[in-house]
């Protein structure tokens, strides 16, 4: 043998050793490995469900883009060159054309209106049908911001706003409620309003809940027909807005915010004459509190993992002081107090790694389980679905073992060391 | 082979010192085969451990093979083990979850020894000590004089220059202790110096010369 330092990760012969001294016992190599693959199998399934949770909850919200905007007008708070507080005030095309020309943080206005909607009376007829649903004025850059899925047909495009197109691009639920089963939409003619439009698409949302059926039953309109059809003339419902995503949302909408109140005779100061609300504030919240919850998870499971491993310990310790007598023969018989070092950190390193792969494949389990258990109940669960982790959240885990195996086979590797081969045979 | 000079060696209990060896010069020579005798407490079972360098001593020499022992540290002692001794205990020592063989071989295994080549040479020594057929068996599984045998040939399968036996024979009935005593002087008369501790007249007149101890020196 040369000298030399050399370390095999594996050497059949130790690993031989190794599973010899733990079938001697292998149910007190079971319980002591139990505490480490209980705190890994904790820490996988509480991360799992955490991020099943922001899952549900950002699909509830549906593919929605995270740096949209929406702005809208209400009362005046404070009075203000000369105006009066509790003035109402509204948008029209120019100052669309305003947010265009002047808001650099700003890379897409889309103007709305709306008619009917939530709970309101029949408003839509086709035929003998008829059903009570949101309709939207809306511009062809909309889908961009509130992104839904064209079933068939076609969205709204630039010439239906140009030439003020009576179209209509009609929701899935809207579609089941007006027409029977197989019957085109395509072509066919709805009246909203007394007015007739022909519908052209069909489209269906991507978001989940509550807020899917919602979605499912609106019509949307080109921006410009509404005006004409429904009296509105040049008034803007309320602005939803593409948003720069280099910058942050808090300092964009500032900027939009003093535009326009600048624009509309607004007192700088005045918090309520306009409402706005991001998308990225609202992710960024949801992101906080995720982050939070994963954390606690961590540290609820290492601590569940540390426990493991001063088990461990505790157990090597015993383990050590049981085997004197043959830690001693092997003295006797030629190992060095490194080789009975190595041998007692192997045997510590062994039993928290396989019992940690075991808790994380445990883990990992039970949440592919209740993925496919979801599944098959067609994405039930509300808010809860698709529990996953990261491989590497689960690299992390496994690497904080490691280093807590390492931790604790020094000690019961120290006191195999100690011990003299005279003591250790005299022991009878 | 061995040459003592001296040797003195002393236990601390609390605060009271105890003197074991008194200054122990002897010499063994190459091919002799050696009885330790002494009362209990005479200091033989720490002679032997200090010849087998499982234990220090305060002062003097000892010559091991024509190299001296004097302040080795715990790897250096291992080699030196591992180089030069073998053992046999009175309570055999063989270790209970490992079968004949694997026992046999242990001391291969920290030389080192390829696995192939050490259970060979195990089985070499199993067949010399005649228990051939029980290399799978477990030490629980055989009877005391089987285990001394077994011990043997572990202490023999590195081919050492010395074998240390302490009260070989001291767990046994007479007809074993006969047994394993004929198996020693064979192996003996193959040139293995030999030293032996016991306390039974009729083992150390199967030797070739007694050192006698009491109190701490040869008398």
């Amino acid at each position: 043998m040369k000298k030399g330092f050399k370390i095999n990760l594996f050497d059949r012969d130790r690993a031989l050793e190794i599973l010899q001294v733990f079938l001697t016992n292998p149910f007190r190599t079971f319980l002591s490995g139990l505490g480490v693959g209980w705190g890994l199998f904790m820490i996988v399934v509480t991360v799992g469900a955490s991020n099943g949770l922001e899952n549900g909850v950002t699909s509830d919200m549906g593919g929605r883009v995270k740096n949209s905007m929406f702005l809208w007008s209400q009362m005046t708070s404070m009075p203000y060159k000369g105006f009066n507080r509790g003035r109402r005030f509204e948008f029209n095309n120019s100052d669309t054309e305003y947010l265009r020309e002047n808001a650099s943080s700003i890379k897409l206005v889309a103007p709305r209106n709306q008619l009917g909607g939530h709970r309101g009376s029949n408003n839509i007829m086709r035929g003998t049908k008829s059903g009570a649903f949101n309709v939207y004025g809306d511009v062809p850059g909309y889908i961009e911001i509130d992104p839904v899925k064209i079933l068939s047909g076609r969205y709204l495009n630039q010439g239906d706003l140009d030439n003020e197109r009576k179209i209509a691009v009609i929701g899935k639920r809207v579609l089941e409620l007006l027409y029977d089963k197989g019957e085109e939409p395509i072509g066919s003619t709805i009246q909203v309003q007394g007015v007739l439009f022909s519908v052209v698409g069909v489209y269906s949302t991507y978001k989940t809940g509550e807020d899917a059926e919602e979605d499912n039953q609106s019509i949307f309109i080109p921006y410009t027909t509404f005006g004409k059809a429904f009296n509105q003339g040049d008034l803007v419902g309320w602005y939803s807005l593409l948003m720069d995503e280099n910058i942050h949302a808090d300092s964009s909408a500032a900027e939009v915010m003093s535009l326009m109140k600048q624009r509309k005779s607004v007192h700088p100061d005045d918090t309520r004459a306009l409402g706005h609300w991001s998308m990225a504030s609202a992710f960024e919240e949801i992101e906080t509190i995720f982050g939070a919850f994963r954390l606690i998870s961590f540290i609820f499971g290492g601590l569940a993992l540390l426990a493991g491993a001063i088990g461990i310990m505790n157990i090597m310790l015993i383990t050590v002081r049981e085997r004197t007598k043959e830690l001693g023969i092997r003295r006797a018989m030629g190992a060095t107090p490194f080789t009975v070092m190595r041998q007692i950190m192997a045997e510590t390193m062994f039993l928290t790694v396989l019992s940690g792969l075991a808790g994380v494949s445990l883990g990992v389990a039970s949440l592919e389980g209740v993925n496919t258990l979801l599944t098959s109940m067609g994405g039930a669960g509300g808010s809860f679905r698709n529990p996953e982790i990261s491989l590497h959240t689960v690299l992390i885990a496994l690497g904080v073992m490691l280093i807590m195996g390492i931790i604790a086979g020094i000690l019961p590797a120290i006191r195999a060391v100690a011990i003299r081969p005279v003591e250790a045979i005299r022991t009878e | 082979m061995i040459i003592l000079k001296d040797l003195r060696k002393s236990y601390t209990t609390g605060n009271q010192k105890l003197d074991v060896l008194k200054g122990l010069s002897c010499h063994v020579k190459e091919g002799e085969i050696v009885a330790i005798m002494g009362s209990s407490g005479s200091g033989k079972s720490t002679l032997l451990n200090i010849l087998g360098l499982l234990d220090g001593f305060d002062s003097g020499e000892y010559m091991l093979a024509g190299e001296s022992m004097v302040g080795l540290g715990e790897r250096a002692a291992a080699k030196y083990r591992s180089k030069f001794l073998g053992f046999v205990f009175q309570s055999f020592n063989l270790i209970g979850f490992k079968t004949a063989i694997e026992n046999v071989a242990l001391p291969l295994y920290y030389q080192k020894v390829s696995r192939k080549e050490r259970n060979a040479t195990a089985m070499e020594y199993l067949k010399k000590v005649g228990l051939e057929d029980w290399a799978l068996h477990l030490p629980n599984q055989m009877s005391g004089g089987q285990k001394q045998r077994i011990a043997i040939a572990r202490a023999l399968v590195t081919k050492p220059k010395v074998i240390l036996a302490d009260e070989p024979t001291g767990a046994l009935d007479s007809t074993t202790s006969r047994e394993v005593m004929t198996l020693l002087r064979e192996i003996n008369k193959e040139g293995i110096t030999m030293i032996i501790v016991t306390h039974e007249h009729d083992i150390a007149a199967l030797c070739d010369r007694t050192i006698l101890l009491t109190d701490g020196l040869i008398v």
